[in-house]
């Protein structure tokens, strides 16, 4: 397959774009890239027409044929280039990624996000709460190296990405996730020795700036 | 599949129920069916979905699966040898949990706003239900279902929605057949499958259970 036959329009802050570009490089699959540049501001035409229903990033066009949302676009990967699988071969075993990954898309960004996007005595609240939902992910992960066993999969590719932004929250917040949750924070810097996911998340001081950036944006105090 | 162990903690009127009591009749699975008691949820169901406390649960061989579309997706890789509800090409299969994921995103919690608000909420949750409708009827196009020939993951996401239309429209004011008969006749059309017919309730008794679930949460 060649390079120029997989198109993936990315955001490179976004943490679903990072789930595709990690799950592809954990593939072996080369692909071509195109950033957003300006999702607040113009969306290009190709996003629009790509992705109408929604028009959000990421995208991964094979051959023109578009897919969205990075759930979705994941599990075509993994189908279409079935080596090494990111799902166990049993069906509750599946079951239980496929669980998990949705509670991480549920729970995990939104409570992420809400910790800067508040202000105030509300910030505590936020906090608590995201601390909640990483006890879960804690619990979840019990004594094993990762969310589906001996092996990174699927639930780990939804998670991993998100974590790049645990450190702006930690500064909003004034906490840190190692103290709160020691396993989980084992469990990144596990995921973080991966290549595929060292090349892909972002500095997590970028992040932190891009976030310092859009609070102001949103005019967040 | 002999000496299986199937049970389905569910609740009527759930169309998220009516999904997995689709999806197991298609296969052919004998289940045993446990009304669940949502005000007053028992140790059962809090063991077996300790994360969201919600129905429906299917409980296979002791084993809880949650979620009605993953639970969905477990039957078809588990009873996979009588009616895929998937199809087999990998972009045909993202295209099914495109639409299916619409249908979770949008449809419930629109048509959610139809029944729980007044005035401009209301008028603003109809359209935008309409235009999430029309949607789908796009998508269906000329087929018979969303699946093509047979039934598949899209109609079972999409169509227990069908039996909660008679209650939004009474209390919204409104008809979908009027802006979208192809869908109707869609809806229609997979009620004669046993199947559906089977594993969704009377529209009449879904009316009554939101009229009373208004009357409790004081909306007129």
């Amino acid at each position: 397959m060649a390079k120029e036959d997989l198109l993936l329009l990315d955001f490179w802050a976004s943490p679903f774009c990072m789930r595709v570009k990690v799950a592809l490089a954990e593939k072996g699959v080369d692909y071509e890239s195109k950033q957003e540049e300006n999702l607040l501001g113009g969306k290009s035409e190709l996003l629009l027409k790509s992705n109408p229903i929604y028009q959000k990033v990421p995208v991964l066009l094979d051959n023109g044929k578009p897919l969205s949302e990075s759930t979705i676009i994941v599990s075509y990967i993994d189908e279409k280039w079935p080596s090494p699988p990111l799902l166990p071969a049993c069906a509750y075993g599946r079951s239980q990624a496929r669980f998990w990954a949705d509670y991480i898309d549920k729970k995990l960004f939104d409570a992420t996000c809400s910790i800067w996007r508040s202000t105030g005595a509300a910030v505590e609240a936020s906090k608590k709460e995201f601390i909640e939902v990483l006890k879960v992910l804690e619990e979840a992960l019990g004594e094993k190296d990762f969310f589906g066993g001996e092996t990174f999969g699927f639930a780990d590719i939804m998670a991993i990405p998100i974590t790049s932004w645990f450190y702006a929250s930690e500064k909003f917040g004034n906490f840190t996730v190692e103290a709160e949750c020691p396993k989980l924070s084992a469990w990144i810097k596990r995921s973080m020795q991966r290549e595929s996911v060292a090349k892909v998340l972002p500095d997590p001081e970028k992040v932190y700036e891009f976030v310092v950036m859009f609070r102001k944006m949103l005019g967040i105090e | 599949m002999a000496g299986d162990q199937v049970t389905l903690l569910d609740f009527w009127a759930s169309p998220f129920g009516m999904r997995v009591r689709i999806a197991l009749a298609e296969k052919g699975v004998k289940y045993e069916y446990s009304e669940q008691d949502l005000r007053n949820k028992s140790a059962l169901l809090l063991q077996m979905n300790p994360v969201h406390k919600k129905i429906p649960v299917l409980v296979h061989n002791g084993k809880p699966v949650c979620e009605s579309l993953i639970i969905v997706q477990y039957i078809d890789e588990v009873w996979k040898d009588k009616a895929p509800l998937l199809p087999s090409d990998p972009y045909q299969r993202a295209q099914s949990r495109f639409w299916a994921d619409f249908v979770d995103k949008k449809i419930y919690d629109l048509s959610r706003k139809i029944w729980t608000t007044k005035g401009e909420d209301l008028e603003a949750a109809k359209k935008d239900f309409i235009d999430c409708l029309k949607l789908l009827e796009g998508e269906l196009g000329d087929k018979p279902y969303f699946g093509g020939e047979t039934i598949g993951y899209v109609d079972i996401a999409f169509v227990p929605f069908y039996v909660w239309f008679h209650a939004y429209e009474t209390v919204g004011n409104f008809k979908v057949e009027a802006e979208c008969p192809k869908l109707i006749a869609y809806c229609k059309r997979c009620l004669q499958k046993e199947s559906v017919s089977k594993s969704l309730q009377d529209p009449q008794k879904v009316y009554d259970f939101v009229v009373m679930l208004r009357k409790n949460f004081g909306i007129e």
